[in-house]
Formats: C-alpha cells, structure tokens, sequence
C-alpha cells in the first residue's frame, strides 16, 4: 500500500545533506513551504544551492535560510532581500540570476526529460553574453561570471539555449494532498510548486489539509502523486474552504 | 521629470499618462501591467473595453487589489499585494503563466522604462551598482505582441531617455513599439521611431530638444486603422 505520509519534518528531511540542490516552490511567502524550509534550517545544513524564484522580504523562509548562511547558490529572478545582496557582493554566497519564465521553463524542462531549450527571452542582454558576475570574492571582486548561452536564429530571431534542471530535492506547499501524494493548489499559491516538485529527485510536500485517498477527483487533482515522495502537514493551515476565488464585484 | 518641472512645462502628469494610454487598449485585450504608472491605468479603461489582465505569478483575470481586511495570502499579484480575481478569471502555475507570455497571447505588456532606443531597445530592470533582479521582464518583451514603454520624457537630471542607444543594461534587443511620455506618444516599427501625438500644450521643438535620437513627425497615424 502506498502511503506517503510521513508525520515528523525533522525525521523525513534527515537525508538532505549540506551540498544538496534544492528546488523550492512559492512566490514570496504565497505558497512558500515554510513548515519544510524551517526544519531544513533545524537540521543545519550548510552550502545548499537553492533554486526558487525570490527570496522573500525577511527572515523567514528562503529569507531564513540565508540568515543563517545556509545557502552557497541561489538560482532565483527576484531576490530583492538587501541582506542577500550584502552577502552576494562580500562573495558568501553566488546569484545564478535567472528570467522568471526561463526559470520556471527549467524547472518544468528538468521534470519533464527535456534536457534544454531554446528561448527568446534574455537574448542580447547580459544575463545570457556571459557578462553577469555569478559571484565576488571576499575583496568584492568579480570572481566568477554566469556563462554565455548558447545562441541560434529561429525565424530571423535570436534565442539562446537553457538547460534544464534537476535539483537533488525539492521542497513544495499545497492547499490539499493525498496519502498517494496527489496535490490541490489553491488560487495563486500554486506559482513554481507543481515545477518545482517536478524537478526534484526527490520531492517533499507540506499541505495544509491531509485528505484520504479517493477524496480527490481525478480531474481536480493538479499534480499527480507520481512526482511528490512524502507527504507532511503544514503546520500553519488556513481552514478547509471551497476553492471558489474571491471575486471582485 | 518630477511634477514641479512638468507642471511648468506643460504636459500629463502620472494619472494624464494612464490615462491617454488607456483609451489606446482595445476591447478583448490581454495586458500585463508593470508597477508604477502602469498600475494606476485599470481605472481609466473605459467601461466598454473588457481587458484581461495577466500577472506573472499565474493569474489571468485579475481584479483591483484587495479591500481591508478581505486579503487572501493564497491570491496576490505579481507585486505580491493582495488582489481579486475578475468572474471568468484563471489560475495558471508560472510554467503556464510564461507559456501566455512568450507564445505571443499577450496582446501588450506595459513597462516602465530607464531608457528606450530608437530601435526600440529597451532598459528597465538593472541600475549598475544597484542590486540586480529581473523577475519576468525579459520574459514579457520578448513574448508580448506589443510592448509599451511609459515613463517621464528626460531622467531627474533632465537627460533623456529615449536615446541612440541604451548605456544601462538591456531587458530586451529592438521589443518596444510604442513609448508613452509626460510630453508626447511615440510609435516604433521596423527599427523606425515615429513622434505620432504631442502632450496638450507641448510643441514638436520641446520634443525634439528633449529626445536625444533621431525620429519622424508622423502626426496622421490612426493605429485603429492599423489593426
């Protein structure tokens, strides 16, 4: 019998090693898994690459992570958290700065077998020619740059080759889950959780509400069980609500 | 320019500017709107023109933001500011979200800009020195059938801004097609900028003293007549 779910967060990230890639979902704090992101910080780990898409605005979360100098890379679009610059530009940790649809285009790819993928998006701009310093060192020197991508012509127009990508784990949040690891997102929390889940080796996901098996229909469910491995509860949960959005009048 | 410096010179204000740009959006659109004065046009679309609204973070259909004290953490916009869903609206996730973007089922993206070329080169996303983030504007000029830049005709140093080539980094090779200013409207196409609308009160030589490229008067252009 299939069960996913698994009760302790401590207990059930214990094989997460420093070093690990992690491929994290949300947008801001919406649809972040934080219950995840704060047994991660419990278990101190350290040089972890991050992929998310923004860091947050304080120091709970990615934001968290960070503050305790946790992570060696962060591959994101949005950083925008000032700490995370002073610890960039003092070369304690690296930014693979990353176009938001491109990243999420990654993630999907890394998931999905596609190896790479050529993209209009950051042609002819210094996220692509090579130019984008990924870290400094300790004297605020340039120490390293993003490598320029691969270009090609489709239909007179420049794209450039991006890979995709497979993190060793990945840490999502859902509204509903099954014990088979089926999710439900609820209204824009959804944002990189479905990618993210699918470009991890292996994919935890908190959920706010634990239904049993069968209580979600087939067609309602957003992310089949196939790419999540445990299941665990978030511990901070809105109460159980028909998905119907707030309509504006 | 800050409004001191446009008041005594004549032409639109931020509201003025949003305003004028929206009576150019048509009925059926599906726009993406940046933050800053793109964010006060919803108000001035005229009430026979239904536009969708598109924000990066996966909503299609997406309404003014939350009143106090009805904000759902599950619903923001891409500023990450609690919003509403229009009935008829969808929730995407942002593989699906860029999907809209870049296959070109965008009608217009309107951005905010640093500096646009003549060729329509546009900068927006990076000040060197400044921390950089990017979030999905490369994503939107590179996907949108049209790009609409909107900003102040010279920088606060009364530089300006539309210029022979960018100097800070680009978001995107030759993607505006319209540039919406305090003093004036202009249209690009086929690597030509074209000054198509003067501001109320604003001369072609104010124009021409505060551009710092090369363009054509093109006053009779209808872009109804266009589409």
């Amino acid at each position: 019998m299939i069960d996913k779910f698994r009760a302790d967060p401590a207990d059930a990230l214990a094989p997460i090693p420093s070093g690990a890639s992690v491929a994290v979902g949300g947008f801001g704090s919406s649809g972040r898994p934080d219950t995840l992101l704060d047994a991660l910080c419990d278990l101190d780990r350290r040089d972890l690459h991050v992929i998310v898409n923004n860091v947050g605005s304080d120091f709970t979360g990615i934001g968290r992570l960070l503050a305790e100098g946790r992570i060696r890379r962060l591959t994101a679009s949005f950083p925008v958290l000032p700490e995370f610059y002073d610890d960039y530009f003092a070369g304690r940790v690296e930014l693979e700065l990353i176009p938001q649809g491109t990243l999420a285009e990654r993630l999907r790819a890394g998931g999905a077998g596609i190896a790479a993928f050529y993209t209009p998006s950051g042609a002819g701009t210094m996220l692509s020619d090579g130019e984008f310093p990924l870290g400094y060192d300790a004297d605020g020197d340039i120490a390293v740059r993003m490598p320029a991508r691969e270009r090609r012509e489709f239909g007179g127009r420049e794209h450039i080759l991006e890979y995709g990508i497979v993190a060793d784990y990945a840490l999502v949040k859902a509204y509903l889950g099954d014990p088979k690891g089926n999710l439900r997102f609820r209204l824009s929390a959804r944002n990189f959780n479905p990618l993210a889940a699918m470009a991890g080796r292996h994919t935890f996901a908190e959920v706010e509400h634990l239904v049993g098996t069968g209580e979600l229909q087939p067609d309602d469910i957003h992310l089949p069980g196939v790419f999540v491995d445990e299941v665990l509860l978030a511990s901070e949960r809105s109460p159980r609500q028909p998905t119907i959005a707030r309509l504006s009048s | 320019m800050t409004e001191a410096t446009a008041a005594a010179t004549g032409g639109r204000d931020r509201e003025g500017i949003a305003v004028r740009l929206a009576r150019d959006l048509r009925d059926g659109y599906v726009v993406n709107l940046g933050v800053g004065i793109p964010l006060l046009i919803p108000r001035y679309i005229p009430a026979d023109v239904e536009v969708i609204l598109h924000a990066e973070n996966g909503v299609l259909g997406l309404g003014p933001p939350a009143p106090a004290g009805h904000e759902d953490p599950d619903l923001t916009d891409a500023g990450k500011q609690p919003a509403t869903l229009i009935a008829g609206a969808a929730i995407v996730d942002s593989a699906m979200s860029f999907a809209i973007v870049r296959g070109g089922h965008l009608d217009v993206t309107v951005l905010g800009a640093l500096q646009v070329s003549a060729r329509g080169d546009l900068a927006n996303w990076y000040v060197p020195g400044r921390n950089p983030a990017v979030g999905g504007a490369m994503d939107l000029v590179a996907g949108a059938r049209e790009v609409w830049a909107v900003m102040e005709h010279v920088d606060r140093g009364g530089r300006p801004k539309i210029v022979e080539q960018c100097t800070f980094p680009l978001t995107g090779r030759e993607v505006v097609t319209r540039v919406y200013t305090d003093l004036a409207i202009f249209h690009i196409a086929d690597g030509r900028l074209r000054l198509t609308e003067c501001a109320p009160g604003i001369g072609p030589a104010a124009i021409r003293e505060r551009t710092a490229a090369p363009y054509i008067e093109d006053f009779d252009t209808d872009d109804r007549q266009d589409r």
